[in-house]
């Protein structure tokens, strides 16, 4: 047993309490200013947390409004030409402005360096550059909206984008910008992970949220740069008529959505890896188990960053492209299956003759292995070429897509919301409350976008404004709609739930034990809670894996389990 | 209209929906089933190993390479399986039968165009029952699509290009033609209809749909504001689509978006149709000068559209 | 997980050189970590370029003959020039990396100032190559209208269907690494600034390093679009 290494008479690291008054990385500098100009990996995760958190519920309000438009035939609430204009910036927000930065940003900033035994990330001062720029690509959003709106779709494709209006130029300009805010954050990530791992920290000793953000790095370096240059041949194409993308200038279309799908594809990976890597650390913590497979789902996550390059005409079945593309385009999908059900089967194994905690974290992440695997399976349904002819620009794939990125990485990030909000604020949340809400948004969730598979294999065409003259021979889409709306409500009263309370928690909430948890990770043994500035006060130097829980006992005392009465150390 | 399709399909109306039906409650059978295992499992764990005090210590489960291999092999068989099943279906939907009677369709925004071998045009699609039909199409502005979600078939309309779908209706009905690709205001609005009918219906109607030698300017324009499709955006009752009415329109004072105004006669028609953009009215858009009249209309069907708007 | 401290170099506490940030054990450790950040910046830079040949690449191949016609319109001379030009800033900036580590302050600023110099000319170049298409009204996109007759071209010889194409491509990818070359200049003038006031030694030089690895990619672009758009 490694524990018998230690010398005897040392007190453990993990239970050293700071003297009172030690201030930690949220006290020891205060006002607007140390925020604005701090380069502190932590402090940089939560303006991320604060900029995506408004973009979020900007994006939700968007959704809301879709969703209440729909609620009857005809004109509900608005006209044509902005419900077209709300369904597009609903996901150009959502996209860009928060589930791309998303998990990376918040999380990966604020406990990857810790994770791995360092102080900071490697570039502290670009990671902070990383925030203005992508404030930057927002603010160039916001002009877009001002100035009327685009109504294209999230994926501009083209004539109809670059024959549009002006506003066309800022949301390009706007992708452009802050897709540079991802690639430094990826390369940070990079050279943080070969270069600050602490002494003993070996790559098979990262925790596995560490092997997903590396993972998601590599795909941001290297498929970000293309949707930049897609952007800057779709502003010329606007601006000056280059002619690469219009027929009618001798360009070509399809050749658009190569460009543009060459990077969306690989950036769904980049929105789902981070989620899982979240779900492995949830998985473990709340198992108090080892997660099994550890190099499997390591290395899937590898092969998912690889594969997600080489799929992106799955986008583009009825496209136009030839039916041999489609047909090898068709079959590499599939195979990115493979991975996502290794770790999706070792998750669950990870419970076996565990010791399950139903806490809020916990909740979420079976809420995530729910809904992602429905997800999952639509993909395989939509992968097929002869059955995704039927279900292509429908309903379906709405479905399918916000069961993985709303299902999958949006209920992560709310599981690692709940899991490391007492060591980010020193609060916990109320859990009572925890528990309501997320019962709340898995009905919501189902009941809006389960309705909406249906709709879509039925027929139901997606980014329509009115069914009324579909009624006639499908008159199951009013109800079908209205249910999916009401499910809407539903979600987002969840949603304003977890605001109330988190918020709430801030003012009034009990102050978090060090390890409410009883993890094992760096963040949790080796950090106060909030953490330093500096993280540790001394290099950590690693000896065990990440997840031996059945090792942490004889080096730092029963771990506690979150009754809040201490943090279960020896000294109490 | 009865649909006697399932809780997920329509019912299908053409010789592929079967097999790709077929695929689709074999992928969805598959999927509920491992759903279930999955899932089920899950809840079975949740249950069986829930925390019962703090002092629980599990023991770490040893890593089975049998069972990593048995969950990486079998579903490599299952995608295998169900991709090559939709590939053979994808090889049927993509390659037309060689005897296949061609229809051309000419997608627009916002309105459906079908052109039929013998110079027929009409914004309904009509076709034979049980024999095959390509639809040669291409778009006269923007990327549309052309979805019947009974017929299983869908295919992107590309402008400056042909794309070809087909299918093999199987039942005397009428079906909907759904734009699936964002065009626009009235994206939702550009729909058509899709009439099976038996053989001798359709030689029937076919020739009934040509024009008469002996008809009027006016009846010769009223058919053509249906065949060209000016319906998708001029309405005859007053209501204000895309554009303005035709209602009452001939002899009216026109004011325009630059506050310039002019009456409506017969001159004034015959420029809104081959220089559109010249003189728009106010509070429409600029848009029909995309859609190139002036190719498409000789000089005796722009004569007997001017005829056609006048009696309204 | 973790159990006690571990010996850290000399470095790390007390005499930290100037240079070495708080966040790094190692002056080296932090060079390292420089020079890897900075290469997967220029993976970046080639994955945006790459879209570029991927658009001329498609265009090529279903317009063959067009483009192997239009690119007569560009003076292969100026580009071989342009090339040399480039390549021999690429040895400057080379020259001024191994004066630097060599301590050797004044060779090393000859070099940085020789490269910007070459840069310059390169732009220099270019800008008569450009203002010699617009006088003959060879602009990107909608503008394209070649008339005139000069250098042994008839231009209205060149106004053909998928023509505007080719151009379009030429000056989005030369427009876009000459951008490249101008931050480069920006970079290098800042660069002399601090040799200037001895910020850079045998001991520091990582900017030197990393702006040379930049210039190096700027200089390898070039070195693809030169015979793809000239030569061929």
């Amino acid at each position: 047993m490694e524990s018998a290494t230690q010398p005897a008479g040392v007190a453990p690291q993990a239970a050293e309490a700071p003297p009172s008054g030690t201030p930690n990385y949220l006290t020891h500098e205060r006002g607007l200013w140390s925020w604005l100009t701090t380069r502190d990996h932590k402090r940089i995760g939560i303006l991320y947390a604060c900029s995506l958190a408004t973009f979020f519920l900007v994006g939700g309000v968007l959704a809301l409004l879709v969703r209440l438009e729909l609620l009857t035939p005809g004109e509900t609430i608005m006209g044509a030409d902005a419900y077209n204009q709300t369904f597009t910036l609903h996901a150009i927000v959502m996209v860009f402005l928060f589930l791309i930065p998303g998990i990376p940003a918040i999380f990966g900033n604020f406990v990857l360096p810790i994770h791995i035994g360092a102080v900071d990330v490697a570039f502290p001062r670009l990671n902070l550059a990383s925030w203005y720029v992508f404030m930057t690509g927002a603010a160039c959003a916001i002009g877009g909206i001002l100035v009327g709106g685009v109504d294209t779709g999230w994926t501009f494709y083209t004539p109809y984008s670059s024959q549009g209006t002006n506003a066309v130029l800022f949301m390009t300009t706007a992708v452009f910008i802050a897709g540079f805010a991802g690639i430094f954050t990826g390369i940070n990530f990079i050279v943080t992970v070969h270069k600050m791992r602490a002494p003993g920290m070996t790559w098979n000793r990262l925790p596995l949220f560490v092997w997903a953000i590396y993972a998601t790095a590599i795909v941001q370096v290297l498929a970000t740069p293309v949707i930049g240059i897609t952007m800057v041949l779709l502003f010329l194409e606007k601006f000056i008529q280059i002619g690469i993308f219009d027929p009618a200038l001798g360009g070509d279309p399809v050749l658009f959505q190569h460009f543009f799908w060459f990077y969306s594809h690989p950036a769904v990976y980049i929105m789902i890896l981070p989620a899982m890597g979240i779900i492995s650390e949830l998985m473990g913590t709340f198992s108090r188990q080892k997660v099994a497979g550890y190099t499997f789902i390591a290395l899937s996550s590898v092969a998912i960053a690889f594969l997600g390059f080489l799929v992106w005409g799955h986008h583009m079945f009825v496209s136009g492209q030839s039916p041999l593309s489609s047909i090898i385009f068709s079959m590499l999908t599939f195979l990115i299956g493979i991975p996502t059900g290794i770790k999706v089967f070792n998750w669950v194994t990870t419970m076996y003759r565990g010791s399950v905690w139903l806490q809020t974290p916990m909740l979420y992440a079976l809420m995530f292995l729910f809904l992602f695997t429905i997800g999952g399976f639509t993909g395989i349904m939509v992968g097929v070429l002869s059955v995704d002819v039927h279900l292509h620009d429908t309903y379906f794939i709405v479905a399918h897509f916000h069961y993985v990125m709303m299902g999958g990485t949006v209920i992560a990030l709310l599981g690692g919301l709940h899991y490391w909000w007492p060591k980010a604020t020193g609060k916990m949340y109320n859990e009572p409350a925890g528990k309501v809400a997320a019962a709340l948004i898995f009905v919501g969730f189902n009941l809006t976008f389960f309705t909406q598979f249906i709709l879509g294999s039925r027929g139901m065409p997606r980014r329509y404004y009115d069914y009324a003259d579909l009624l006639d021979r499908h008159p199951e889409f009013l109800g079908l709609h209205q249910a999916s709306t009401v499910g809407s409500w539903i979600l987002a009263l969840g949603l304003f739930l977890i605001l109330f309370y988190m918020l709430w928690s801030l003012f009034k909430g009990k102050p978090a034990p060090k390890n409410p948890w009883g993890a094992v990770t760096l963040e949790w043994t080796h950090t106060t809670t909030p953490p330093g500035p500096h993280n540790f006060d001394r290099t950590p130097l690693v000896t065990r894996g990440p997840y031996d829980f059945h090792l942490a006992d004889d080096v730092f005392g029963p771990l506690h389990t979150g009754d809040g009465a201490g943090d279960g150390t020896a000294q109490g | 209209m009865d649909d006697n399709g399932t809780l997920w399909l329509p019912e299908g109306a053409s010789t592929i929906a079967g097999e790709v039906d077929a695929l689709f409650y074999f992928i969805y059978w598959v999927s509920v089933i491992m759903f279930i295992g999955v899932i089920g499992t899950m809840g079975y764990f949740m249950v069986a190993y829930r925390r019962r005090s703090e002092a629980d210590r599990p023991t770490p489960i040893k890593e089975n390479k049998l069972v990593e291999a048995s969950w990486i092999v079998i579903p490599t068989i299952l995608v295998l399986i169900v991709f090559t099943w939709g590939f053979k279906s994808f090889i049927k939907l993509s390659v037309a039968p060689p005897n296949s009677y061609e229809i051309t369709v000419r997608a627009q925004k916002w309105a459906w165009v079908f052109e039929y071998p013998d110079g027929v045009i009409s914004n309904e699609l009509h076709v034979p029952v049980s024999r095959p039909v390509k639809l040669r199409m291409s778009s006269g502005d923007v990327l549309h699509s052309f979805f019947v979600p009974e017929f299983r078939v869908k295919h992107d309309i590309v402008p400056n290009r042909y794309t070809s779908v087909w299918f093999e209706a199987t039942r005397q009905d009428t079906f909907q033609v759904m734009c699936t690709e964002y065009c626009g205001t009235r994206h939702s609005y550009m729909l058509a209809l899709v009439i099976v009918q038996s053989q001798d219906e359709f030689n029937r109607w076919l020739q009934e749909s040509g024009i008469p030698e002996d008809a009027s300017p006016a009846e010769r324009g009223a058919l053509l504001y249906q065949q060209q499709a000016c319906n998708g955006c001029h309405s005859l009752d007053g209501t204000a689509m895309a554009a303005p009415s035709f209602q009452g329109l001939f002899g009216t004072e026109r004011t325009f978006e630059d506050g310039t105004t002019a009456t409506a006669d017969e001159n004034y028609l015959r420029e809104s149709i081959l220089q559109s953009s010249a003189k728009i009215v106010e509070g429409y858009p600029d848009i029909m000068a995309a859609q190139r009249y002036e190719d498409r209309l000789t000089s005796e069907e722009i004569d007997a559209l001017v005829a056609f708007i006048k009696e309204q | 997980m973790a159990d006690t401290t571990v010996a850290v170099p000399p470095e790390a506490h007390g005499h930290r050189p100037p240079h070495l940030q708080h966040h790094f054990v190692t002056s080296e450790q932090q060079f390292e970590a420089a020079k890897q950040g900075m290469w997967l910046f220029l993976i970046t830079e080639i994955l945006l370029f790459s879209g570029m040949f991927v658009a001329y690449t498609v265009y090529r191949v279903w317009h063959p003959e067009v483009f192997a016609h239009v690119s007569e319109l560009l003076d292969w001379r100026l580009g071989l020039l342009n090339t040399i030009v480039l390549l021999t800033s690429s040895l400057t900036v080379a020259l001024s990396i191994h004066f630097a580590q060599q301590d050797k302050q004044r060779q090393m600023l000859i070099c940085l100032v020789l490269t910007i110099l070459c840069a310059g000319i390169f732009m220099l170049v270019k800008y008569i190559e450009y203002t010699g298409k617009f006088e003959h009204g060879i602009f990107p996109g909608a503008g394209y209208a070649p008339h005139g007759v000069g250098g042994g071209h008839d231009y209205a010889d060149y106004d053909v269907a998928y023509a505007p194409q080719f151009f379009s491509i030429y000056f989005v990818m030369t427009g876009i690494h000459g951008f490249h070359v101008l931050v480069g200049m920006g970079i290098f003038t800042w660069l002399i600034t601090r040799v200037v006031r001895g910020h850079f030694s045998s001991a520091y030089y990582t900017p030197v390093e990393l702006t040379g690895l930049f210039w190096h990619l700027v200089d390898i672009i070039w070195i693809f679009l030169f015979p793809l758009l000239y030569l061929i």
